[in-house]
Parts: structure tokens; C-alpha cells; sequence
């Protein structure tokens, strides 16, 4: 591809640690830098630029894309996916950022267009009410059932005294258990 | 006891999801642009670049979208059955060249056929977000006052025509 | 030839395991010696069959025989043989008879590892486990038969995916399954002790190393996962919410609180019915996640090939499995005795509370996997759950369960006093505040969410050092060594599993508190600096892999001006399938990872390289070993290594509890006392 590479030998990583240590200004290294200056000698040690053209939109970009979804890709977000679509997509969220759109608006942009599947954040409205609330309803629940459960569960076992037998029984599990305590 | 048999009564529940899921198709997206104002564009047509296409041209007639591209694969499937469409002469077919290079559009449509009334480009895919496409191809069922009626996600088929598409069509030229 | 071999192999396995699923538990029922007698030979028999039809399918692949189907769509002659093996589970029809053959491979275990388990409950626990492999057996010759033949013959395969073709992939699903399978042994003995009407600590002692053994395979096989999609999906996310990452959590959450759960019925013969619903629910969560993930109903990155007869074949077989045992359940669970009385305040309900919040937060993550499904079913338009749903339910359900997670182990069983806890607990709270208010300083920028994450994990480490401190305390006389020594090695497994939970917290809190990622330009010799390392770029030099063409980037990562080391990512072609895949090249380290990855070539040699600096990130998965370690740990108990010599269970234990006795007034067992 480039001419520089294509002379370089091609040493496995682990090879390079080992000897790229010691070996900063080795031959081979000393004629690959002079070769590298020579030919790119306007980019040699240059800080490299960031593709984005502006690094407060892309950042304001990802964290919005983040949170929505790629519909080609089926399962990935627009910020993760490589595909064409979701390039495409991160461009349009970039150029409606830079016109001054709120994040806000940007979403309403893309709901009316593909609807509440591209967000990852289902919105909050009656037929995701269950979704939201589920894990808090679930959780009441079975507070309450294990709060009464409990309750009820000893005044149940402390009526019926234990049978002579079970009694033993229960002294060998006692005996059985000591030190083992995890 | 009641408790006991909560467990089995929601796998119950969720066992009825499952099979009415498995009849569904997750990987399509309905459009919610259906019943809504087809998006306005204007673009370069794809046989002659100078001449600018805009699709208000189209208001007063029932009128179908269909997107394509020469990259993509299953447009050549539903292909034929556009071009015997495009010759009944029911229905004007306009077609949007999605992400495509001019060159290999042209070289396309002349070893497939060119069942387009019109075709217009949309090299950068902007007219396709502003429509909601996701996949190509994509058809769209427009109305006489500009109103998306119906989106067919991916290539019409014989079924897809003849249960869905021409009947609506009919309905609405009607 | 051999492919019919192994199709015979595998109608042989499925007619012993129709035996295996009758005759024993018929014998059980009826008292027929003989037919009990049957389980164990004929549970061999099946995994020598399956065994052969694996290694037919093996060798379909590894010989490139493209007359089978199977082979021709998931492998091509370029395949380095290593992959070409691990192709045989590649595929929907190879990962499933893997499946199987993991299930004979623990049927064998269990007939092998119960000469002290009375023999009516060995055939009964097999019989189950034999059902369980009928079904599949028939799922895979209905719908999927991996033998099934290509006429004409293909000239060349299709390939394996590349994402697959990768170490990680090799081992990853393996890891997985022995960890769904495993749980079948669980559910055995749940559905064994129903049908038998024996429930008592003695059975929760039977299935507890088992449960805990396919818990720890779980965890591996999840954390291997997670490790893949790090290093090999090129942007360094490690868990995506996925419908079929959570439907590997899911059993992993509900078989976390039957560990726990377990632990209590064996101790102190308590929460039997629920310790029993939650074996049936484990082993269902297994069965669901390979519904979810084979039948198509839910979009997914990682699905199989989707064919809706096979949905409707595994929808059946979930019915009648999961249905007939929670039916089982309904009918005999309300005889099961109650145990052990025990305190509001105590360590049981301690557990049962934990219990609680994992059942919970496995409820909410099936909920928010099935909620698109459910939605869609009742034709309320499509959503989609992602993980900023996930994180914002998981987080908040998850915290109280790290403060009992610290509680719990100093909490005596039976009865513990709330006042008390606090007392001795206030110096852990007060540490692992301070500690937690003044890490982010160190990383150089004091963020509150980072600092709650760390509260939580250093809570676990201080509480742990408490409990060991006071544990030794009360051990007697000694040097600090001996006591150390004198601990039983299940008390070193739960704090070990413990202490994995908050390195696992810490990676994750400070990989993305700390993260950064730079997308840059890099003109052949141009510098990136992050985290006070310099990136040079290099220029990529075309090189050739056994199957696929790749571009090499080679980036020199500089520190102070010095050269550590070379990174070389690469840009790869598969040739086969034309696909493209991102290669990244990460240097792992103890306090961070560097992860550079190439982009898209621009002109002049030049790339686009994303160049990442992930502190504590491997923590993550460290973590996770931790906590597969302790599992291993207590599976090495004593009590258990010495019940597999002995046939006397009873007095075996009683010598064993007697041993420890004099040592062990310790706080764990001091709820006796009271």
C-alpha cells in the first residue's frame, strides 16, 4: 500500500516487545525513520487530527446515538454500528446539531420517521407504563409477600412443638452443619 | 393452595406471547409516516442530470415510490414484477435511485428493464431518511393528495401485489 | 459414510434415552430393583452414542466434507483446522447437539458421583434428566439433524462467520452450555424430590455442588463472552443488553439466588418449596434462552438461522417441560415442610431478602427483553428496550442487594440483632465511605456516580475484612496462620465469590468513569497522546492470513518518549465471505487496557484509527474468575470430598461437624446459642 511498508519485515508482536526495547535505534529502525521523514515529511510527529471537525458536536452526537438504535443492524446502537445506514444517520445528527437543534428536536426528527423503535429509551406512555413501573411493582410485591410470609411463618411453626424424632433429626443436621458456615 | 399454582399461571401467560411472537416479524419496522404527507423532494433525475424532479409534481394521482439501487440484491428480485406493473399501465412507478452510482443505475436499468415513469437520485440517502427507508428495496403507495397510504418493506412480491398493494390502489384511484 | 454413522449414533442415543426416561422412574415409583438398576448403564450408553455422533460431525468437519449440509454452509477448506472444530458447534444444528452431548456428559457425572445417594433417587434424578435429553434428541432429528445431507455435493463451503473464528468463540459456547446443562442436574433433583416427596437437607446437600459447579460454568461462559465482544466487535463495549446476552443472564441470576437459597435449605432446612421453584425456574431460563435465541421471535445480533417449525418444536417441548414440573410444583410443593424457625432479623431472611431482589432483577431484565414481544403481540406498535432501560432498573435493584451482600455473612442465622450489626459494621461503613469520597480524586476528577459505584465495592471488601477478623477472633488459641488455616474452605469460597462481585464493580465503575476514546486522522508518522501514552502511527502494510487478506496497522506506543511496545491492529477481508471484521490490537494491563483499532484507509497511506484508554477494565472479567473461583472453592469442601468416599453420608458429617466443633463458636454458627 504505502512504500514504506512494504519493506518492513513483518516480526510478530510479542517479538517486537522483546526487542523493540533495546533496539530503539537499531539499523533497520534508523533507515525506517529516515525513510518515513523523507517521505511524509510534512506529517512526521504531527499531533493527528480528529475526524470530527468539531469535537463538542461529535461528543453531543455519540451521547445521542448512544440511546438509539441501528434498524439495519437490528441490535446495535447508531453510535456502535459500522453500518452504512447508521453513518448516514450519525451525519444528519451531526448537521441538525450544528443548525442549532435541540437533542429534543433531533429525536422528534427521527421518531416521526421510524417510529419509537429507534429509541432505546422506550418512551414513557400508557402501553410502556407495565415496562416502566414492572421492576417497582415486582419488587413491592414481593416485599409484601415475603414481609407476611415471614410473619405468618413463625407464628405456623412455633404452634406444632417438634415430634421427638424430628427432633433428633434436626439435632443431626445441627451436628452435621457446624463449621460449615458458608 | 392458590400460591402455589401462580407459577404455572404466568408461564402460562408467557408461553401465549411466545406463540402469537413467533408469527410476528421483529425485523419489520412499520412506517409511522402511513396516513401522513409524503416528505417533499426535489432532485436531479437520474437520465438527465440537469432536469430537477420534485415529487409535488405528482399531486392529483395515486403514485408508487419504489427504492432501489444497483447494489442491492433482492431489488432484482421484485424487478420483473415492476416492470409487468409499469406496462399494465395501472399505476405510475417513480423510482429513487437510493446510494447509487449513476453509471451502474443506468447499466442496471437496461439489462433489467425500466419500469420508472420518472427516476430521480438520491446519491447521499437524504431523501431516504426523510422517508423513513431503512433497507432497500422499499416501495411506497402515495395517494392523490400527497398521503403515504402504504409501505411495502422489502421487494413486492407476487402476494404482497395482489392482496395489498393493487386492491389499495384501486380503492384509491377509485 | 461416517455422517450416516453418527445420524445412527444419534436415533441409538435417542432410544436409550426414552429407556432412561421410563424405566427408572417407573422402577422408583413401582420398587422394581432391576428397572431402578437400568439408569445408570443406560445414561453411559447414551453419552458412548452421543459421543460417537459428535465425533462424526467433528470429523464432517475437520475432513471438509461438503456432501453435508451442515458442513458446506459453516466451513470451507481455508478454515484453519482449529476453527474447523470449533465449527461443529458453529451452526444452530452443531451448537445443539453439543447440547445434548454436554447433557449425557452430566447424566454421566451424576451416575458416576452418587454411590452415596440412595438408588430409587439416582434413577429418579436421571429418568428426569433422560426426558430432558429425549426431547432435545428429538428436536435435533425432527428439525435440525446436522447430518443432513447436499446433493450434488458443494464444491466449496460457505465459511464459518468470522466473528466466530476466534479463541474466545472456541471455548465460549462450550463454557455456556456445560453452565444451561448443568442446571438440568439441579432441576433433577428439584423434580426427583417432588416426585418422591423427600425434601430435606440431605437433598439440598445432594444438589448443592451441582448447582454450584453449572453455576461456575455459567459465570465463565458468560464472562468469556463478554471478554469476545470486547475484543472482538472493535469498539470496546463489553455487555450490550442484548436478548441473548440476557438470556444468558437471566439463568445466571436465578441460579446466583439458588446457590444462595441452597445454602439455607441444606443449613437450616428452610425456604424448601421456594429453593425448588427456583431449580424448576433456573433450568426453564436455560430452556427459554435457547427458545429466544433459536426460534427468531426477538432480533439479536448473535441469533441463529430461524426457521418457525423449530420455534414451534421448542415452544412444545418448553410447555411440556417447564408446564409439567411447575404443575408437579403446585401439586406437592404445599406439603414441604416449613424448617427451621428463624428471626425477622436474621440470616436467613437476610437471604431470603437477597433472594428477593435477584428474582426481581431477573423479572425486570425477561421483562424488558419480552417487552417489544409482548407489545408487538398485542399490536401496540414496536419499541425497542436498550440498555439505558436496563442500567436504569439493574443499578437501583442491585444496590440493596450489595449492602445485604455485606450484612448477610456477619448475620447470625436464626436470630441477629439489627443494633448489633451496625455496631460492629460502623467502621466498614465509615472506610468504605471516606474511601469511596476520596478515590475519584486519584483518578484525577471527582464524579458522584463513580463514587457511589465504589461505595458499593468497597463496602464488600471492608465488610469482608471485618467477618475475617472477627471470625479469627473467635478461633481459639494460635498464630494468625493457623486460624487462617483452621477456616473451612466454603467460608473462603463465599468471601472469594464475594470479592469478585466488587472487582467486578470497580471495573465497570471506573471504565466508564475514566474511559477515553479518541477518533483521529493518522498520516503515517503522526502522534495521538491519551492518558499519558503517545500513539505512533506507523503507516498498514498488506498481510495474508490463512483464510483472509488484512491490512496491518503498526502503531509504536510511547511512554515519557520511550518505546513500549508495538500495537498492530488490523483491517481484515475474509475471503470466503467477503466479509470485513475489525481486529483490534489491545495492550492489557493491571491498571488499564490500550485498544487501538483501525478505521477506513484515507489517502496518502493515511487511516482513521480509533485509539482507546480503558482504565481498570480488565478488572471486569478478573472479577468474574474470582467469583467462578469461589465457586470451584466450595465445591472442594471438605464435607463433599469426603462424602464421595464414603457411603455413609450421616456419620461421615457428624465426624466431620465433630472435628470442627471446639474452633467454631465463631459468629456464623453462634446463632445456635441463642
Amino acid at each position: 500500500m504505502n512504500p514504506v511498508s512494504s519493506f518492513k519485515p513483518l516480526k510478530n508482536s510479542y517479538q517486537q516487545k522483546i526487542f523493540g526495547l533495546r533496539n530503539i535505534f537499531s539499523t533497520k529502525q534508523f533507515i525506517l525513520l529516515l525513510t518515513l521523514v523523507l517521505l511524509s515529511p510534512l506529517s512526521w510527529a504531527e499531533e493527528a487530527l480528529p475526524v470530527a471537525e468539531d469535537p463538542a458536536i461529535e461528543k453531543r452526537m455519540l451521547a445521542l446515538s448512544e440511546d438509539l438504535r441501528c434498524l439495519v443492524c437490528q441490535n446495535e446502537s447508531l453510535a456502535g454500528s459500522r453500518a452504512d445506514f447508521a453513518n448516514d444517520l450519525r451525519r444528519e445528527i451531526r448537521e441538525q446539531l450544528k443548525a442549532n437543534k435541540s437533542d429534543q428536536e433531533i429525536i422528534d426528527f427521527l421518531v416521526s420517521r421510524y417510529g419509537d423503535f429507534v429509541l432505546y429509551r422506550p418512551p414513557v406512555k400508557p402501553a410502556t407504563y407495565l415496562l416502566w413501573g414492572g421492576p417497582f411493582v415486582f419488587l413491592l410485591i414481593g416485599a409484601g409477600i415475603l414481609f407476611f410470609y415471614l410473619k405468618r411463618r413463625r407464628k405456623q411453626i412455633e404452634e406444632p412443638p417438634l415430634t421427638e424424632e424430628q427432633h433428633r433429626h434436626a439435632e443431626t443436621l445441627l451436628k452435621e452443619n457446624k463449621g460449615n458456615n458458608a | 393452595m392458590m400460591r402455589f399454582l401462580l407459577p404455572l399461571a404466568a408461564f402460562i401467560v408467557l408461553v401465549g406471547f411466545l406463540a402469537v411472537g413467533l408469527n410476528l416479524k421483529p425485523r419489520e419496522v412499520p412506517s409511522p409516516l402511513i396516513g401522513k404527507p409524503a416528505p417533499v423532494f426535489q432532485s436531479q433525475s437520474l437520465h438527465e442530470p440537469e432536469r430537477i424532479l420534485a415529487s409535488k409534481d405528482n399531486l392529483g394521482k395515486v403514485w408508487l415510490l419504489n427504492v432501489w439501487a444497483s447494489w442491492c440484491v433482492s431489488c432484482r428480485e421484485e424487478h420483473p414484477l415492476l416492470v409487468e406493473l409499469a406496462k399494465s399501465g395501472i399505476v405510475p412507478i417513480y423510482g429513487l435511485n437510493y446510494k447509487d452510482k449513476r453509471d451502474l443505475a443506468l447499466q442496471w436499468l437496461s439489462q433489467y428493464g425500466d419500469p420508472y415513469t420518472i427516476s430521480v437520485v438520491d446519491p447521499e440517502g437524504r431523501i431516504g431518511i426523510d422517508y423513513g427507508v431503512y433497507g432497500v428495496p422499499e416501495t411506497y403507495v402515495i395517494d392523490k393528495n400527497g398521503v403515504i397510504r402504504h409501505k411495502q418493506i422489502g421487494p413486492v412480491t407476487i402476494e404482497s401485489l395482489e392482496k395489498k398493494i393493487l386492491p389499495l390502489i384501486k380503492e384509491l384511484q377509485g | 459414510m461416517i455422517p450416516e454413522l453418527g445420524n445412527f449414533a444419534l436415533i441409538l442415543a435417542l432410544l436409550l434415552a426414552i429407556t432412561q426416561g421410563t424405566l427408572p422412574i417407573i422402577g422408583a415409583a413401582r420398587g422394581i430393583p432391576s428397572w431402578i438398576a437400568l439408569a445408570r448403564p443406560v445414561v453411559q450408553g447414551q453419552f458412548v452414542f452421543l459421543a460417537i455422533a459428535f465425533g462424526c460431525l467433528a470429523y464432517s468437519f475437520v475432513s471438509n466434507d461438503f456432501s453435508v449440509l451442515n458442513v458446506a454452509r459453516n466451513s470451507n477448506s481455508e478454515l484453519p483446522i482449529q476453527y474447523r472444530i470449533a465449527a461443529s458447534w458453529g451452526s444452530h444444528e452443531g451448537s445443539l447437539l453439543l447440547w445434548v452431548f454436554m447433557l449425557a456428559a452430566w447424566s454421566v457425572a451424576v451416575s458416576v458421583f452418587s454411590r452415596h445417594l440412595p438408588d430409587e433417587m439416582v434413577a429418579r434424578v436421571l429418568g428426569v434428566m433422560g426426558l430432558v435429553s429425549v426431547g432435545f434428541i428429538l428436536f435435533l432429528l425432527v428439525t435440525s439433524n446436522p447430518f443432513d445431507r447436499l446433493f450434488p455435493a458443494a464444491l466449496e463451503g460457505s465459511d464459518l462467520n468470522p466473528l466466530l473464528q476466534d479463541p474466545g468463540m472456541v471455548i465460549h459456547p462450550p463454557m455456556l452450555y456445560m453452565g444451561y446443562v448443568g442446571f438440568s442436574v439441579a432441576f433433577a433433583f428439584a423434580i426427583a424430590a417432588l416426585i418422591s416427596g423427600q425434601m430435606d437437607a440431605a437433598w439440598a446437600r445432594w444438589s448443592r455442588p451441582w448447582t454450584t459447579v453449572a453455576w461456575v460454568f455459567l459465570t465463565i461462559g458468560i464472562m468469556l463472552g463478554s471478554w469476545w465482544a470486547y475484543y472482538e466487535l472493535g469498539w470496546g463495549g463489553w455487555w450490550f443488553w442484548d436478548p441473548v446476552e440476557n438470556a444468558s443472564f437471566l439463568p445466571w441470576l436465578v441460579g446466583t439466588a439458588l446457590v444462595h437459597s441452597l445454602a439455607v435449605t441444606e443449613k437450616r432446612g428452610s425456604f424448601k418449596s421456594w429453593t425448588v421453584l427456583l431449580a424448576i425456574c433456573a433450568f426453564s431460563l436455560s430452556l427459554l434462552g435457547t427458545f429466544l435465541v433459536r426460534s427468531g421471535v426477538l432480533t439479536s445480533v448473535h441469533a441463529f438461522a430461524t426457521d418457525p417449525t423449530r420455534g414451534v418444536f421448542i415452544l412444545a417441548f418448553l410447555v411440556i417441560v417447564i408446564g409439567s414440573s411447575l404443575l408437579l410444583f403446585a401439586w406437592r410443593a404445599p406439603k414441604v415442610g416449613l424448617g427451621g424457625k428463624f428471626d425477622l432479623v436474621s440470616r436467613e431472611s437476610m437471604l431470603l431478602a437477597n433472594n428477593l431482589l435477584l428474582m426481581v432483577a431477573a423479572g425486570s431484565v425477561l421483562l424488558g427483553t419480552l417487552y417489544p414481544l409482548i407489545m408487538d403481540s398485542l399490536d401496540l406498535g414496536k419499541i425497542s428496550v436498550g440498555p439505558p432501560y436496563f442500567e436504569a432498573v439493574f443499578v437501583p435493584l442491585m444496590t440493596p442487594a450489595i449492602f445485604l451482600m455485606g450484612l448477610g455473612p456477619l448475620a447470625r442465622w436464626k436470630q441477629a440483632s439489627l443494633p448489633e450489626l451496625m455496631l460492629r459494621l460502623r467502621w466498614a461503613f465509615g472506610v468504605s465511605v471516606i474511601t469511596a469520597l476520596l478515590m475519584p480524586f486519584v483518578m484525577g476528577e471527582w464524579k458522584p456516580l463513580v463514587s457511589f459505584g465504589l461505595l458499593l465495592a468497597f463496602w464488600i471488601i471492608a465488610t469482608i475484612f471485618v467477618s475475617i477478623q472477627q471470625r479469627l477472633r473467635n478461633s481459639g488459641q494460635g498464630g494468625l496462620f493457623a486460624k487462617l488455616a483452621k477456616q473451612s474452605r466454603s467460608y473462603y469460597s463465599m468471601h472469594l465469590a464475594h470479592l469478585g462481585i466488587a472487582i467486578f464493580i470497580i471495573g465497570v465503575t471506573l471504565v466508564n468513569g475514566y474511559e477515553t476514546e479518541k477518533d483521529v486522522r493518522m498520516e503515517i508518522g503522526s502522534t495521538v497522546t491519551m492518558g499519558g501514552y503517545t500513539f505512533r502511527f506507523n503507516g498498514a502494510s498488506p498481510v495474508s492470513g490463512p483464510n483472509y487478506k488484512a491490512m496491518r496497522g503498526d502503531i509504536d506506543v510511547l511512554r515519557n518518549g520511550e518505546k513500549i511496545r508495538v500495537m498492530q491492529p488490523e483491517k481484515r477481508t475474509y475471503n470466503a465471505s467477503g466479509m470485513a471484521m475489525t481486529e483490534p490490537a489491545i495492550d492489557t494491563g493491571f491498571l488499564r487496557d490500550l485498544y487501538v483499532a483501525m478505521g477506513e484507509p484515507l489517502e496518502n497511506g493515511a487511516w482513521v484509527v480509533r485509539v482507546y484508554h480503558k482504565p481498570f477494565v480488565d478488572w471486569i472479567w478478573f472479577g468474574c474468575l474470582l467469583m467462578a473461583f469461589g465457586g470451584m472453592l466450595a465445591v472442594t469442601d471438605r464435607r463433599y470430598r469426603l462424602k464421595m468416599h464414603s457411603k455413609h453420608v450421616e456419620t461421615a458429617a457428624v465426624e466431620d461437624g465433630k472435628r470442627v466443633t471446639n474452633n467454631n463458636t465463631g459468629l456464623a454458627t453462634g446463632g445456635r446459642k441463642a
